[in-house]
């Protein structure tokens, strides 16, 4: 059998969803993977490899940002939230909640990429036109639902968030 | 059968989906998702040749890498192929081997295999294999294949026919002779990726007892299985697939893959698991394709608009490797050619071509949008050339509802269906008269604006069986084990509802279980749109049975005759007592603990292999308007209405969804997207930064509305949605399109209407002093 793979080490500490991690990183790891293989967060997809499809999309610093275009190494001492961080004690986001009253999810591949960019969207507009949060939406890719659905769920959830900016 | 059905208000209610709550946490288990202790990940080294000879294979720097623990070639798994069953008599099977042997046949087929202890190590590695080709001459379109003197995309062949399939019905010379007019039509349908967002994948764990288990992004898990036994040589009741949560499929995860063969030989060999997961330009070129298809039409006609007959001769690109499904699009064409008219006298010939390119196979529709845009533009060539209206002629020629079961001239019988309703539904909520003044209007101020419409059968089920089980487990919950396994369709909601509606539970009391075949009977799937119509009509027959049992236990139970039990709220009640109430849990308590009836069995487990023996043939009407801008090129969806009827609707919510995303793809294909091989067969529209998918900012609005015709032959009255999208709204655009241009001269272009290629043909249009309005 070969040798045990051997790699420079990089350091890093992250806060994610609330919780401090410290981990030691391959430099070449992408921050989607290590979300996903490192901390067991597997609800950042990845669906290209050309940060197309916005699948991996999870809030950097307050930011959405496709977790499949940076390093793990590049968010050291950041603040991340993943689709698995916005529920709090079992009550889903309002946005959470409308892609399910709105049916605006199917095959489920896109929609944690879908809600993260929602949610960054409505925080910093918390009352969008449909042509503004589908102008939001044009780095997030979905083959199910023909967009109309997600849509009608970030209304809802703009709606039901009274249309203010509600940090959570 | 039960008498005793009483409304519950389940079906057709918008129920909310059961599956979402998982799916909006993040925490949906895709195959990516599944982590193993051990595991090890597989890489490919794919060609960028569209065909040569592979002269040699160095594969000794990867072999040497740390954390390597594989490297095979071709010659290294030579005993294994993707088995083809022949679904065309005399279908030629050239080899389609896990990894190329001595030549390539088209770029992105796997030369050699890594499998390394991460998945970046294992690419490390197959980036350090050196292959030395020399270059074939390559042949990327079909109709050029059959070009005398066409290189050979399969070099072992003798030309580049797979196969030549006709079917003919009637007089079809005698049509054509009697002909006052003969329509002409050449027609080309854009190759289409299915686009699924979680890409391809597998795990695969041998076990300590020899069993494989294998998590695969699936639409069929025993189809799939019966294909990976008699590939691997190993028996199929010691593989275990499981479609865990499937990220989107469209027909292209309906088949066996090479990965998933080879993924399953390497772990079996080593011992340990193996993940494999597709790039996304690995899937672009690795799965099947969609579409692909030249028609060349000729409909005989008489002067008043009737339909004599119709020659179609189909050219369909296969791709340089076949799958089981391949041929599947160009034989559901050849069967859907006449679409909603009476046609005797037809006669359509289908030439199966190879070439340098990726496999085609079922995508969304499968044979049926190539189908209804060939018919549906043939009527609107032939009304503007008879000057006769479109929509008058479509009424003339209709299957009326008095007709079925309908056979056509290719031999195709058609179920039920009432197309006229549908047509006037979709003109009823187009306000297709005021489109008309609208868009006469527009043409007034010089502006190229147009009205399409498109009629439309869509056939679902088929494909044999589908299975279901239920049970009613010791507390008088329900489990259902469906064949057909969901990947976004909203299995477990849907026929929760027809389950609870059937058995009078509440849906929190049934679990609808699907994609184990560790768990669940053998079954088949889910494409074609067949879910509702053979999984729901396998659990509602099976359902049935249980109902019957049960009926009897209770009867037993309270002293009473099985003739006087009627279903009741959460159980039975003796008819006219209705406080004399017998419990599922009761029922069930009695069925596993020895007081049923004397001479009956124990249990309440009931399943049915269903099999209708013919296909429910859904149908609709879309309108469109479009405008294209006359400087620009850029087109304009203005208006989309969309009719459909597939019969008794379960969750209209989800069913509108369907519509919608089928709308979706439909719109890629006749606005965007084509997957574009260059002149030396790379792929040009290989990654999603070229491949112009929809966005959300493309998508028209639609009105969506519905005629509802029941399926006299299913046991819940439906018919298939899942295609409506792809097969009615292409058309319906292209139609517009050139109803938009038809003021410039210009009577055809093929899809996908580009602002590029529409920019173009009005240039040259207006370059035309004649045509210059």
């Amino acid at each position: 059998m070969a040798a045990e793979i051997e790699f420079a080490a990089v350091p890093i500490k992250v806060t994610v969803n609330g919780v401090k991690h410290e981990a030691v990183v391959e430099p070449r790891t992408l921050l989607v993977y290590f979300l996903r293989e490192h901390l067991n967060l597997t609800g950042a997809h990845v669906g290209c490899d050309t940060s197309q499809c916005g699948a991996c999309t999870i809030q950097l610093n307050g930011r959405a940002v496709k977790s499949c275009t940076i390093l793990a190494v590049q968010a050291n001492e950041a603040e991340i939230t993943t689709v698995e961080g916005l529920a709090r004690e079992g009550v889903l986001h309002p946005v959470q909640e409308g892609f399910r009253e709105k049916h605006g999810l199917q095959c489920g591949y896109c929609t944690p990429g879908m809600i993260m960019t929602a949610v960054s969207l409505l925080e910093t507009n918390p009352n969008p036109t449909e042509e503004e949060i589908r102008h939001g939406l044009e780095g997030n890719l979905c083959r199910c639902t023909g967009y109309i659905n997600i849509v009608e769920s970030i209304r809802w959830a703009a709606e039901k968030m009274g249309g203010k900016n509600v940090s959570r | 059968m039960t008498t005793d059905h009483t409304p519950t208000g389940l079906i057709g209610a918008s129920i909310r989906r059961v599956e979402d709550p998982v799916l909006v946490a993040g925490k949906g288990c895709y195959v990516d998702d599944i982590q193993l202790p051990g595991m090890l990940y597989l890489a490919f080294l794919r060609t960028t040749y569209p065909h040569a000879k592979i002269i040699s294979i160095n594969t000794n720097a990867a072999k040497a890498m740390a954390g390597v623990l594989a490297v095979v070639t071709g010659e290294d798994v030579k005993q294994l192929n993707i088995p083809v069953a022949p679904m065309v008599q005399d279908q030629k099977i050239p080899p389609h081997p896990l990894l190329a042997r001595g030549a390539v046949h088209e770029a992105g087929v796997a030369v050699a295999a890594v499998v390394a202890q991460s998945r970046a190590l294992a690419q490390d590695a197959a980036g350090a294999i050196e292959v030395e080709y020399e270059a074939l001459p390559s042949v990327i379109d079909a109709e050029k294949a059959l070009e005398p003197g066409a290189p050979l995309a399969r070099e072992e062949l003798n030309s580049n026919i797979c196969y030549v399939a006709t079917k003919k019905g009637g007089d079809v010379d005698t049509a054509f002779a009697q002909a006052e007019h003969i329509c002409r039509m050449h027609i080309a349908s854009p190759r289409q990726v299915a686009l699924a967002i979680e890409p391809r994948g597998i795990v695969v764990k041998p076990e300590p007892t020899g069993d494989l288990t294998v998590w695969l992004s699936t639409q069929a898990p025993h189809r799939v299985r019966g294909d990976l036994a008699t590939a691997l040589g190993f028996p199929e009741h010691k593989i275990r697939v499981i479609a865990p949560d499937v990220g989107g499929g469209f027909g292209s995860k309906g088949p066996l893959y090479r990965e998933y063969v080879l993924a399953c030989h390497l772990a079996l060999k080593l011992g340990r698991p193996i993940k494999w997961i597709a790039t996304r330009s690995e899937d672009f070129v690795t799965t099947i394709q969609g579409r692909d298809q030249a028609m060349t039409s000729e409909l005989a006609l008489k002067k008043d608009g009737t339909i004599l007959g119709l020659k179609v001769r189909v050219v369909a690109n296969l791709g340089a490797y076949l799958y089981s499904s391949t041929a599947g699009p160009p034989q559901r064409m050849m069967g859907m050619a006449p679409g909603s008219y009476q046609i005797q006298n037809c006669h359509v010939e289908v030439v199966a071509v190879f070439t340098n390119t990726t496999p085609t196979g079922p995508y969304r529709g499968a044979g049926r949008p190539e189908s209804v845009l060939n018919i549906e533009r043939l009527i609107d060539k032939a009304a503007k050339e008879l000057g006769l209206d479109r929509l008058a002629m479509r009424r003339k020629n209709f299957i009326r509802p008095e007709q079925f079961p309908y056979k056509t001239g290719v031999g195709v019988e058609y179920d039920s269906g009432d197309y006229e309703k549908s047509l006037a539904e979709a003109m009823r909520l187009s306000d297709y008269d005021k489109l008309i003044r609208e868009r006469d209007a527009a043409r007034g101020r010089g502006e190229l604006v147009g009205v399409g419409v498109s009629t439309f059968v869509e056939p679902s089920g088929g494909a044999g069986f589908e299975s279901g089980t239920v049970r009613v487990e010791r507390t008088g919950e329900i489990t259902v084990l469906t064949g057909s396994s969901s990947h976004g369709q909203g299995h477990e909601t849907s026929y929760a509802q027809v389950i609870a509606d059937k058995m009078h539970v509440s849906m929190d009391h049934v679990a609808i279980r699907h994609g184990d075949t560790l768990a669940i009977q053998q079954g088949v799937g889910t494409f074609g749109s067949r879910s509702m119509v053979m999984g729901g009509g396998s659990m509602t027959l099976a359902a049935e049975r249980v109902i019957q049992k049960a009926r009897r236990i209770a009867a037993h139970l309270v002293e009473a005759a099985p003739e006087d039990m009627m279903q009741a709220d959460g159980g039975f009640a003796v008819a006219g007592v209705p406080e004399k109430k017998v419990t599922w849990r009761q029922i069930a308590a009695a069925a596993y603990g020895g007081r049923v009836p004397p001479g009956m069995e124990p249990g309440l487990q009931e399943t049915v292999f269903f099999d209708p023996r013919r296909e429910a043939w859904g149908f609709g009407a879309h309108v469109a308007m479009v405008r294209i801008d006359r400087e620009t090129g850029k087109p304009t969806i203005e208006k989309l209405v969309l009719v459909d009827d597939c019969g008794v609707i379960i969750n209209p919510m989800i069913v509108e969804g369907q519509v919608h995303g089928g709308v979706a793809q439909g719109l890629g294909e006749a606005l965007r997207e084509q997957m574009l091989f260059g002149e030396e067969g790379q792929a040009l529209t290989g990654t999603l930064m070229n491949y112009a998918v929809m966005r959300a900012g493309d998508m028209p609005h639609l009105t969506v509305g519905e005629t509802i015709t029941p399926n006299p032959f299913n046991p819940l009255g439906v018919k298939g949605v899942g295609e409506a999208g792809t097969n009615g709204a292409p058309p319906a655009v292209a139609n517009a399109m050139m109803d938009a241009l038809a003021p410039l001269g210009i009577d055809h272009i093929d899809m996908p209407y580009t602002a590029p290629k529409l920019w173009e043909a009005i240039r040259q249009a207006e370059r035309r002093p004649a045509a210059r309005s």
